[in-house]
Formats: C-alpha cells, structure tokens, sequence
C-alpha cells in the first residue's frame, strides 16, 4: 500500500502537467483531457481517502532528498483527501456544465488557454491543500490567484476587466501581508516546514517570549487570508467578478478558490500556530464580529439586487461569513461546523451559478428579474437546479445546507457570550436567505403572459450534457444532506490529527 | 525600545517601505501608481529578508578557500526566499501591467474609478 502514499504528489503533478500538453493540443482535445485529468484526480483522492479512512492516519511525503528541517513535504490525512476528492469533483461539474457558455462567450482560439488556467487552479488548490511548507504554500497563494484573474477576464468585456483589477489589487494586499507574515515568522521561528513552526512556537508561548511579534505575525497571515477569501469589508471585488465572468468561471471561483484559502487558513490555525496560541492572540474573536456583520449585509445587498448573478455573489458574501462565524465560536465544534460549511458552500453555490445560467438562457440573456417570470417552465432541469440550490441554501431538511446551519446552531449553544448572538444572526440570516431565494424560485415558476419567450425552451434531450451536471449536483447535495454522518466523522477526524 | 530601533534599522526602514507600498496599492486611484506601490511593498519584504539573513562578516555559503566551519557562513535560505518572491512578483506585476494596457485601449484613462463610473453609465 505503500504506493498509495505517492497520490498527493500524482494529483498535484498530473494538473500541472496537462495544463503544459493543453497548449500545444486542438481545441476539442484539450477539453476532453481536462475532464479527463480532473476525474483521474477525483478517483485518486478517493482511493487516498479510503486508504486513509480506515484508521483514520495521516502520512508525511518527503518531496526531494532533503529530510524535515531543510525539505519541502507534503502531510496528507483524511481531511486532506476529502478536501482534494471535493474540489476535482466541483471542478470537473462546474466546467462540464459552464462548456456551453464558453463556446458563446469566449474566442474559440483561446479555449486552450482557459483549460490551462483550469488546470493551473487546482494544481495550486491541491498544493495548498496538501502542502506542509509555508512558503510553498505562499507560492501557491500566488498562483492560484494568477490564475483565477485569467478566469476571470478569459470573458473580453470591460466589466471583467475592472473586476479582474479590482480582484487583482485585493488579492496582492492579501498575498503581501501573508508574505510579510511568513517572512516575520521564518524570523522568529528559523523554520518554514509547519509542524517545525509549530513546535517552536509552542515553546515560545509557554516562555512567554516575543509575544508582541508572535501577535503581529499571526495578526498578518490571518487577515491576509481573509481579505484573498472576501470576508466582509473586503469584499468589494466580488459581485462584478462572479456577476460578469463566464459562469465555469464564477462557479469555480465562488466555490473552490476562497475556499482553498479558508482551508490554508485552517491548517495555519491548527499546524502551524496552534489552536491554544490562536486563543490567546484574540483574533478568533474579530473573525466572529466580522463573520456575524457579513451574514446579515451579504443577505440584505443580495435582497436590493435585480441581477440574478449578481444576487448568488452577494449571497456568497454571508457564506463566507457563516465560516469565518464557526471559526470566532473558537471550539472544536465550531470549527468542524466551519469545514462542513465550505463542503456544502461549495456543492451548492456552483449548481445556483450553472442553473441560473440555464434559467436566463431561455429568458432572452436577461438576467433581470422581470425577463426570468416562468423560465422555471421554459428550462425544466436549470429550475429544478435552482429550487434545489435555493433549499439548500436556505437550510431545509434533506439539503446540505440544513446540516451546516444545525451544526452552527449546536456549536453556538455550547459557547458561554457567544450563544445568543450566534443564534439571533444564524436567524435572521436564514430568514433574509428565505427572502431572496425563495422570491427568486417563486418568480421562476410564475406562469408568464403568452408570447412572452414563447419560444425559448430548452428540453433535457437538447442539452444533456448540461442536465446531467445538474444533476450531479444535486446528488452531491443530496449526499451531503442526507448521509451528513461519515462527512463529519472524516472532519473529525482530520482535524482530530491536525492538532 | 528606541535602542533596538536604532541597531535595526534596516528591518525598521523594511517595515516602512512596507506601509508606503501598501497605502499607494490600496490608494492611489492611478493604476501605475498603484503597481509601483505594489512592487515597493515587495521589495520592502525582500530587504526585511535579506536583513535578517545578513551576519557581519560572514560570506555566502559557497566554500572557495577550503573553509568549512559553520561561524564562516549566513544561511542561505532567507536569499533562496528573496529569489523565489521576485519570480512571484515579477509575474504579478506582468499580469497587472498587462491588463493595465487592455484597460487603458478600452477607456483611455488610467483612473480606476472613472472607469467605474462610466461602465455603470453604460450599463455593461
């Protein structure tokens, strides 16, 4: 089973790779081996799983010939492969279901350089899941951030261009106090792997040496990253992003790429600052004040829009502040209310993106609400997409989204000071989803006036392609809501090996 | 307090440079203005680096007189750091100067926020 170990590593090499093969290979030929690559990663991140899963250990790779303190490493649990196994299968769904849109909005000469970019995204995003090195990972930040501006303005309108800039400056501040970060710590510690950090920091923390410094190192990685995940008040760059980008674009970006910087954030939590030392330094704390605020102006700025788009972005604002909630709780149970967010966050906000696209598609591309009356009728499986999406957004019984708000709702009770504004926001904010979501479906299954894009439809036999993604979606929501328990146990797991 | 300010003042002048480049990115409404902010913020963390890697009077880790003791030499990885955040940075400030020329062909202004305003002007 030893060769199990070298999965990690395959994942990560194979990405890249074919994203250098995609530049010299026809159109056609790229699109199938970037399905392909991305399965091929799915089913290796699988196996990793259930290799893993079985005891519920971890293992530390060693990449090239130098041992720990001077080599770099990959560290891979189970929550790891959970995390990689979920994005290659986001991935591989948002871009099979987005291919259409591609095919209309961007030049034909330039769909191998979006499969490229494609590929660059989750080399990177597997690399911060995986990697057990700081810089590597700070390497990777940078990346990932390449390339999700390409995804943004691979579509050539001036829309994305602004918003590839706006995201470009965010995510550099971001990127540059995480540096600045990484290069304080390196100082203080003389160490770069995280579990060498981790060790040192400890020891620093119990002689209560260089506390100032210690605070101020962890005070820049930590916003740092918040500011590359859209935690409110710097979110400012998102709506445009994901409201005008092609949608393979806004679905990767809105599920996987903050994601992959919260989970980075995590680990930096957990193995290389350590969860006592995070306490102490207080920051915890202001995630749950920003996360709390984020909930509620995410869902009243998504309630003012008339853009359907633009409303999924802006209700992506308050998910990310559901998560940076779960971290504030500063309990264990908070946290894997946290993990299991980002899972059902994910699943659910590219299957909105990829059903909405199919809903204004038989709408005239309208994105206005007005144009989208009964286009739940025109385009049967986009509204079944949507009115899945929209409850599990809202959090009813059977869709992942109601496990992660009762997960939040137990997390919550246990903490003393915390518990009522948990519970009042985690309210409001779900009656707020309820709000917009739900007008949103009730418009889309409102019978139109006759004439009214009479003759715009698209059935299931037309585009099914585009219906089976959607409804692989909705398996995946289906899974997560229903059979919750194995997910949490994995996350307990994990994070059980984490710390 | 100032004593320790004063024997490191390189790391002091680092951190700085670090706030100019930072305000000038987040500020500045001129897009050159903002990349050029954006490269002083990264050199500011590449001279804090190289600062801390520096030891007077000790040499680069490369034995030419036969010399093996460790007190003869920094360590080299804070330099090895300083050599992989350049290759970030220079493919970064490609990327932004890059779409800085797309932007400028479009509206013929480098101010971000006009552009705003005239795209919510045009609607698209």
């Amino acid at each position: 089973m030893e060769f199990i170990r070298n999965f990690p590593f395959f994942s990560i090499m194979l990405s890249m790779l074919s994203g250098i093969v995609t530049s010299i290979l026809p159109k056609k030929a790229a699109r199938i081996l970037n399905a392909a690559m991305i399965s091929v990663v799915f089913i290796l991140s699988v196996i990793l799983l259930v290799y893993l899963n079985k005891d519920g250990s971890y293992f530390v790779y060693m990449m090239g010939h130098f041992p720990a303190p001077y080599g770099n490493e990959i560290r891979a649990g189970v929550l790891e492969a959970l995390m990689a196994a979920f994005f290659s299968v986001i991935m591989l769904l948002s871009v099979l279901g987005g291919h259409k849109k591609l095919e209309e909005e961007v030049d034909a000469d330039r769909h191998n350089l979006y499969y490229i970019l494609v590929d660059m995204m989750l080399s990177s995003l597997l690399a911060l899941v995986y990697t057990n090195d700081l810089f590597t990972a700070y390497v990777f930040v940078e990346i990932n951030t390449i390339s999700a501006c390409g995804l943004i303005m691979i579509r050539r309108i001036g829309r994305t261009y602004v918003a590839a800039v706006r995201y470009m400056i965010m995510s550099l501040i971001g990127s540059g106090l995480i540096l600045l970060g990484i290069s304080m710590l390196y100082d203080l510690t003389g160490h770069l792997l995280m579990s060498n950090i981790k060790q040192s920091i400890t020891k620093l923390v119990a002689n209560g040496n260089y506390h100032v410094p210690l605070q101020i190192t962890v005070t820049l990685i930590c916003v740092g990253l918040a500011v590359k995940s859209a935690l409110f008040p710097f979110h400012a760059w998102l709506p445009d992003a994901y409201g005008y980008s092609t949608v393979s674009s806004a679905a990767i970006l809105s599920s996987l790429v903050s994601k992959g910087y919260i989970f980075l954030l995590i680990k930096i939590i957990y193995r290389v600052v350590g969860y006592d030392a995070m306490i102490i330094s207080g920051i915890l704390n202001i995630f749950f004040c920003f996360g709390l605020v984020a909930m509620i102006v995410g869902s009243v700025r998504a309630i003012r829009e008339n853009d359907i788009r633009r409303m999924i972005a802006y209700s992506s604002i308050a998910q990310i502040g559901y998560i940076y909630m779960g971290f504030g709780l500063a309990t264990q149970s908070g946290m894997e209310a946290s993990i299991f967010q980002i899972l059902s966050h994910g699943a659910t906000k590219s299957l909105l993106f990829i059903a909405a696209i199919g809903l204004t598609d038989v709408s005239g591309f309208s994105r206005r609400f007005a144009d989208l009356t009964g286009s739940g009728f025109r385009n049967k499986i986009a509204g079944a997409g949507f009115v899945v999406g929209s409850l599990s957004m809202v959090g009813v019984p059977l869709f992942s989204g109601f496990i992660s708000k009762l997960l939040f709702a137990e997390a919550g009770i246990l903490v003393e000071g915390k518990s009522i504004p948990t519970l009042v926001v985690l309210a409001v904010s779900v009656i707020l989803n309820a709000i917009y979501f739900m007008k949103t479906c009730i418009r889309v299954y409102t019978p139109w006036a006759a004439g009214y894009y009479e003759d715009q439809r698209i059935s299931f036999k037309e585009e099914w392609s585009y219906g089976l993604t959607i409804i692989g979606f909705i398996a995946v929501n289906l899974i997560l809501g229903c059979t919750s328990q194995p997910f949490l146990d994995i996350i307990h797991k994990g994070l059980g090996t984490f710390s | 307090m100032g004593q320790n300010l004063f024997s490191n003042y390189g790391e002091a002048v680092a951190m700085l440079l670090f706030a100019i480049g930072f305000t000038n990115l987040l500020l500045q409404q001129n897009l050159i203005k903002k990349i050029i902010g954006l490269n002083i913020m990264d050199s500011a963390v590449y001279l804090f680096l190289t600062e801390k890697g520096y030891i007077v009077g000790r040499v680069a880790p490369i034995i030419t007189d036969g010399s093996q003791s460790v007190d003869r030499y920094v360590n080299p990885i804070p330099a090895g750091l300083v050599l992989t955040g350049i290759v970030v940075s220079v493919s970064v400030t490609a990327l932004m100067l890059s779409l800085t020329v797309k932007l400028y062909q479009r509206y013929h202004t480098l101010n971000l926020d006009e552009i705003s305003t005239r795209l919510r002007r045009e609607g698209q």
